[in-house]
């Protein structure tokens, strides 16, 4: 049997001693050629693979592969040699171990050592089992409705307010505190993958407010601006690639002509009237009386309809706007009482808008 | 300087992050297949085709890239890219009138490019091309096996890289358990002259041989090319150096009052605590506490409150 170099890790198999002795003549001749070897060499393979010890399953055997790392020398086998290429990089740097945090020094310094506590503790003050930790917990502060003034307490001082005060000065310096040992970690490199240490303030001004993030346009329109700052107004300046004019996002203030005309100078005459439209229109549900307008429309139909029946003989046309005219009288109803009180009011108002 | 920490305010992301942090024991690579300024519609088949076959853990940009990696910084679009989609291998195709059909593999280490090889296509011959029963058709993201022949893969520099870029290139997921049954794909590569690879893909048939090992069977169903080397760029001695670093095995804890014997295999030592079998509360009442009971009035005097008080006990 030949000598293979097989890598049960990745199933490959190399021949480095197969060599053709002469090339072959044509291209089905070199694929037959290739197949039929690597049909050995995939069979050598396979000789090592079924040869490991196997655990049946419901899908079928599974083979346990042999470590990458427990093979790096090549080992004489039966089936030539047997090895795991360490050839194959890992694509990115091995994490690192994370330094211990202050209280973990302080800790190990002092022998305290981790135990676990229960998530649910038993409440005394209410007895009842309560969370140790968060909303509705243990102790909280929040329960204790009267908290006893002592002796040499300020009375001016609201005890609740000074305890909540205490509370969030404890949470500060615990972040503080976490800030400093997520520092620690990153100078070594080892920050979890999740966690990330901004800057909040340049390192010459030291100025404490966190800088706002400036969008794009606001940048342009400063670039704008100050390319404009010349004496000229930026006339003359050369424009660099991709610049643009400065935006002006406010509406230009219009005047309208004083003299009246046709045209330009109606436009006040149709502002105003917009204006005062608007203005109606908006009241004009309590102006209007639909009803009777409506009512109004229809006996002026009448009177026409009557007037022209006088002129004209009957036609079969005629019987059927009858007919509709018929069908819509039960439909209007009686127009609806609480209108009925204002309408000479209304009839007059309208008479007023229309005139 | 004023520090502020910031964590994502949503798990997705934090998981998404996770999954992009180092590891210890990494399990595969992610392969970015990318068009460069003008393509074939050879290599247009063969991109798709390395997707296709990639399927479970590659990205592909459709759009053209301007990018030479070979050319001095050339890379940094690349390692944008590589850091944007995480992923450590690129498969870059591009046509030129200098170098029709040309496939560019790198590998990035850190997301800085560690190295690449350039080979030139030809005679290729896609999936369609191939005639076979369909039932062999390989399962995605199946594990496949690699043959390769030939002396040049290991006497020619450039092969010998080219080997290992393919081997990185198709082995898919990194596995320490394997289904025998899940078996049904190789990659052959044929050395055929110091410069030139034949590449092909073949399905495989387990066939029964009477013993517990099958005789395996090759099918071609393609893709299958020539592969013809043309730049290639090996990684610095310190940048391989520092990438081939393995993890430290994690040292097993001893395990107490646990040995292994040659013949007996696995023996294990118990110790149990004291029992304290005379204060352990019964649970439910044994007839043999009634005898008691009986034999107290057999002697006479067994006054009630004391049989009461006895019972008590018992419980």
């Amino acid at each position: 049997m030949t000598e293979y170099e097989i890598d049960l890790g990745n199933l490959m198999a190399f021949d480095s001693h197969h060599n053709f002795a002469s090339p072959p003549s044509s291209r089905e001749e070199l694929v037959k050629a290739t197949l039929e070897h690597g049909t050995k060499l995939v069979q050598a393979v396979a000789d090592a693979l079924f040869d490991l010890p196997s655990t049946e399953d419901l899908d079928g055997p599974i083979v346990q592969l042999p470590h990458q790392q427990q093979q790096n020398c090549p080992e004489q086998s039966l089936y030539g040699y047997l090895w795991t290429t360490k050839t194959l990089f890992i694509c990115s740097q091995l994490p690192k171990p994370k330094p211990p945090t202050r209280w973990e020094l302080f800790a190990q310094k002092k022998g305290i050592q981790k135990r676990k506590k229960d998530k649910i503790v038993f409440d005394e003050q209410t007895g009842t089992w309560k969370r140790r930790h968060g909303y509705d917990r243990v102790n909280d502060d929040k329960d204790v409705p009267i908290i006893e003034a002592k002796m040499d307490e300020d009375p001016g001082e609201d005890p609740f307010a000074k305890r909540q005060k205490e509370k969030k000065n404890r949470v500060e310096k615990q972040e503080k505190n976490r800030l400093k040992n997520l520092k620690q970690a990153a100078k070594v490199g080892a920050l979890p993958s999740h966690v990330q240490l901004a800057a909040t303030a340049l390192p010459i001004t030291g100025t404490q407010a966190a800088p706002r993030k400036v969008s794009k346009d606001e940048l342009q329109n400063v670039a704008g601006m100050a390319a404009n700052a010349t004496a000229s107004g930026g006339k003359f300046d050369k424009k660099l690639p991709g610049e643009k004019p400065p935006k002006h996002d406010k509406k230009y203030r219009k005047f309208l002509p004083v003299v009246e005309g046709s045209g330009m100078g109606s436009l006040e005459k149709q502002q105003t009237d917009k204006v005062l439209n608007k203005l109606m229109s908006k009241n004009s549900h309590e102006i209007l009386n639909v009803e009777k307008a409506i009512n109004m429309y229809k006996v002026k139909e009448e009177k026409k309809r009557r007037n022209q029946k006088g002129n004209q003989s009957s036609n079969g046309s005629k019987l059927k706007t009858n007919k509709k005219s018929f069908k819509k009288t039960p439909k209007k109803g009686s127009p609806p009482p609480q209108v009925k009180g204002n309408q000479n009011e209304i009839s007059l108002l309208l008479f007023l808008i229309l005139s | 300087m004023m520090m502020k920490i910031r964590t994502p305010s949503k798990g997705r992301i934090r998981r998404e992050l996770e999954k992009r942090a180092p590891k210890l024991v990494e399990t595969g690579k992610k392969t970015l297949i990318l068009h460069g300024t003008k393509t074939s519609n050879v290599l247009n088949a063969i991109l798709s085709q390395i997707h296709h076959l990639k399927r479970n853990d590659s990205v592909r940009f459709t759009r053209k890239n301007d990018i030479k990696p070979f050319e001095s910084s050339g890379e940094t679009s690349l390692e944008f890219f590589s850091v944007k989609t995480d992923c450590s291998i690129f498969v870059l195709g591009s046509h030129s009138k200098k170098r029709p059909n040309n496939l560019v593999f790198g590998r990035t280490y850190d997301h800085h490019i560690y190295d690449l090889v350039e080979v030139g296509v030809e005679n290729f011959k896609s999936t369609e091309s191939f005639s076979y029963d369909k039932k062999l058709t390989p399962h995605v993201a199946s594990k496949p096996f690699f043959a390769f022949i030939g002396e040049g893969f290991e006497s020619v520099e450039e092969l010998k890289h080219l080997k290992e870029v393919l081997l990185d290139l198709f082995r898919g997921e990194v596995v320490t358990n394997m289904n025998l049954a899940g078996l049904d794909r190789v990659y052959v590569c044929t050395a055929v002259s110091s410069n030139r690879v034949f590449f092909t893909h073949c399905a495989m048939r387990l066939k029964k041989s009477g013993t517990i090992v099958p005789r395996m069977e090759l099918v071609e169903v393609g893709p299958s090319m020539d592969l013809v080397i043309r730049r290639h760029r090996l990684p610095d001695d310190s940048l391989k150096k520092e990438a081939m670093k393995q993890a430290p095995e994690s040292t097993k804890k001893k395990v107490k009052n646990v040995t292994k014997d040659a013949i007996e295999g696995k023996i294990g030592k118990i110790y149990i605590p004291n029992q304290m079998v005379g204060s352990v509360p019964l649970p439910n009442k044994a007839k043999g506490l009634k005898r008691e009971r009986r034999e107290a009035k057999m002697k006479g005097e067994g006054s009630k409150p004391a049989e009461k008080k006895q019972k008590q006990d018992s419980d």
